[in-house]
């Protein structure tokens, strides 16, 4: 238990060396949510039902910074890790195995916290975010969307040969995800058949499992199902698919 | 003498690879054990087989009286691991890396001390990435001691170092015996385990071809010492025959070899003295390992 605390306090410590993951999870979705709300406001509008611009694209950044650090920062840290001979050294102590991806994985909860924390503090102060009705289960979802996508982080990083080709297949999946799924703009500004497409995009399900709590206090069944057995079947794969060398 | 590593038969294949082919040998207490051969030898895997981070395919292995594989946290509570193609992260502190790996012991030796001994008290707070190659290696000794170990493996520990920095690291491998402990050391330079070793094996494409301490390899070779030097043609040759332990002796123009046993290169020198000789060239050149490994398998042990 000392060591996975050590090991977690030591892996955040790491992440702020980091100078660009840090910016995409803490400070990008910050700075789209000031740039957008410097055009719209945040007015409420009747179309959204009382809420405005502002809070309705909050659960898109909210599921950008799971995403993100899901597809790209975990597999790359981990692959990186791995190339280096790192988890190696690890592995060559007393500490159990599974402290090391524990600490990964509480790590990067606390840095999905911190960018979300970031957010709620950055719309509040200037755009005078809404509070959501349904704070008490955002946060469990939240939770759930983060260990769904993490958990695919995981089978990436055992999936990808090196750190490299983490990054290039996590971007390659990550980036368009993020403008389809809603994340970065808002769904219903883009054409019928775009949405169509985003709803075949897991990234699109968390976004819109946290933003139906968020503005509606309405459990979405169908994407929390998409975000279960997402979990689910990352679980399962990563067992298979994870290598410490 | 006791025995603290005990190695039985082990086999371990990688698909059609055999890296490692019926390998025997055990390590006493105290002693300095060099295992040396040429990449791909099989040397890492015969190791991480001993330390537990690989289970061979057939054979028994035990280390302090433990099973490496059943019983891993108490072996690994009592060993010191430098291992070859491991690191830390790039960004992490000297002084974080050993204050993290000593959460992972039960018992430890307090870090700043360690760090002052190796030579690193001044790079504390430098990140992993910023520090030379010999003093990443001598922070890796460091995390392998951190736990007091009662034996430490140190795999390819001077590879990549440049030759004042190897000849320091020995230093430092020396005292580590000093202190009682017994050192298990992998390498792919002979002149490091004649410097170092109590006994070495030799090992080649997965099996071991010799076990013995230096001296007796090579001495067993029965290898003459040879002799080069210049002499003015005036000079006859024939007079360094009837020094003791000369065999041989060949002069061609100015260039003279002798050959034979024993303290050689004094007798010869003295000789030379009497006749107002004296080459600035004068070697002397002894068998070494290199001599050995190449005696036995007739390949240069770097080809
Ligand atoms: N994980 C692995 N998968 C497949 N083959 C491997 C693996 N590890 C080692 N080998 C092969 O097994 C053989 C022995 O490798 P090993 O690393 O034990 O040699 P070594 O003596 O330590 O070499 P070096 O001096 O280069 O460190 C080599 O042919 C190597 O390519
Ligand atoms: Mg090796």
């Amino acid at each position: 238990m000392k060591a996975l605390l050590k090991l977690t306090k030591m892996e955040l410590q790491l992440q702020f060396r980091e100078p660009i993951a840090l910016f995409f999870t803490l400070a990008f979705p910050v700075m789209l949510m000031i740039l957008f709300g410097s055009i719209y406001g945040n007015e409420a509008e009747a179309f959204l039902d009382g809420y405005g611009q502002v809070d309705l694209s909050v659960p898109g950044y909210i599921g950008m910074i799971i995403g993100t650090i899901g597809l790209l920062n975990i597999p790359v840290t981990l692959a990186n890790y791995r190339d280096q001979g790192i988890l190696r050294r690890l592995r060559a102590t007393p500490l159990q195995s599974g402290s090391v991806l524990w600490a990964q994985v509480i790590t990067q909860v606390v840095m999905s916290a911190a960018g979300i924390a970031l957010l709620y503090i950055a719309g509040v102060s200037f755009y005078n975010l809404r509070i959501p009705t349904g704070i008490g289960s955002i946060i469990p979802a939240i939770l759930l969307s983060a260990f769904s996508f993490f958990s695919v982080g995981f089978v990436l990083a055992g999936v990808m040969p090196t750190a490299r080709a983490a990054q290039a297949v996590g971007m390659a999946i990550l980036y368009p995800m993020l403008f389809l799924s809603g994340a970065a703009m808002p769904r219903f500004i883009m054409p019928e058949i775009v949405q169509k497409i985003g709803l075949a995009l897991p990234l699109t399900h968390v976004v819109i499992f946290v933003e139906d709590l968020w503005l509606k206090s309405s459990l979405n069944m169908v994407s929390l199902f998409v975000v279960i057995g997402m979990l689910v079947a990352g679980l399962i794969l990563s067992r298979f698919t994870f290598r410490w060398e | 003498m006791q025995k603290v590593i005990d190695v039985q038969n082990i086999r371990k294949e990688y698909g059609k690879t055999i890296a490692v082919d019926d390998i025997s040998f055990s390590v006493q207490k105290g002693e300095i054990f060099g295992i040396v051969g040429p990449n791909g030898a099989g040397k890492t895997t015969t190791v991480e087989s001993i330390i537990g981070l690989r289970k061979p395919d057939e054979g028994h292995v035990a280390v302090l009286g433990l099973n490496p594989q059943s019983d891993s946290k108490t072996l690994g509570n009592r060993i010191g691991i430098q291992l070859q193609h491991a690191s830390i992260p790039s960004r992490m502190k000297v002084w974080e890396a050993l204050d993290l790996y000593a959460s992972f012991y039960e018992r430890t030796v307090p870090w700043e001390p360690l760090l002052e001994n190796w030579g690193l008290g001044d790079k504390r707070n430098a990140q992993f990435d910023d520090l030379s190659g010999g003093q990443k290696q001598r922070l890796f000794i460091a995390l392998a001691l951190i736990n007091d170990p009662e034996i430490v493996f140190l795999d390819e520990l001077t590879t990549g170092l440049d030759p004042a920095a190897r000849h320091a690291t020995w230093d430092l491998v020396s005292d580590i015996r000093e202190q009682g402990k017994t050192v298990v050391l992998i390498t792919h330079y002979m002149d490091e385990i004649e410097a170092l070793a109590n006994r070495v094996a030799i090992i080649d494409q997965g099996k071991v071809i010799a076990l013995d301490t230096p001296a007796n390899l090579i001495a067993n070779l029965n290898a003459e010492t040879q002799i080069n030097f210049t002499a003015p043609r005036s000079f006859n040759a024939e007079e360094l025959a009837s020094v003791a332990g000369v065999s041989a002796v060949n002069q061609e123009g100015n260039h003279i070899r002798v050959t034979g046993n024993g303290p050689l290169l004094a007798k010869v020198a003295v000789t030379l003295a009497e006749h107002d000789i004296s080459p600035e060239d004068l070697q002397s050149h002894r068998a070494s390992l290199e001599d050995v490994f190449l005696a036995m398998t007739g390949r240069n042990i770097r080809e």
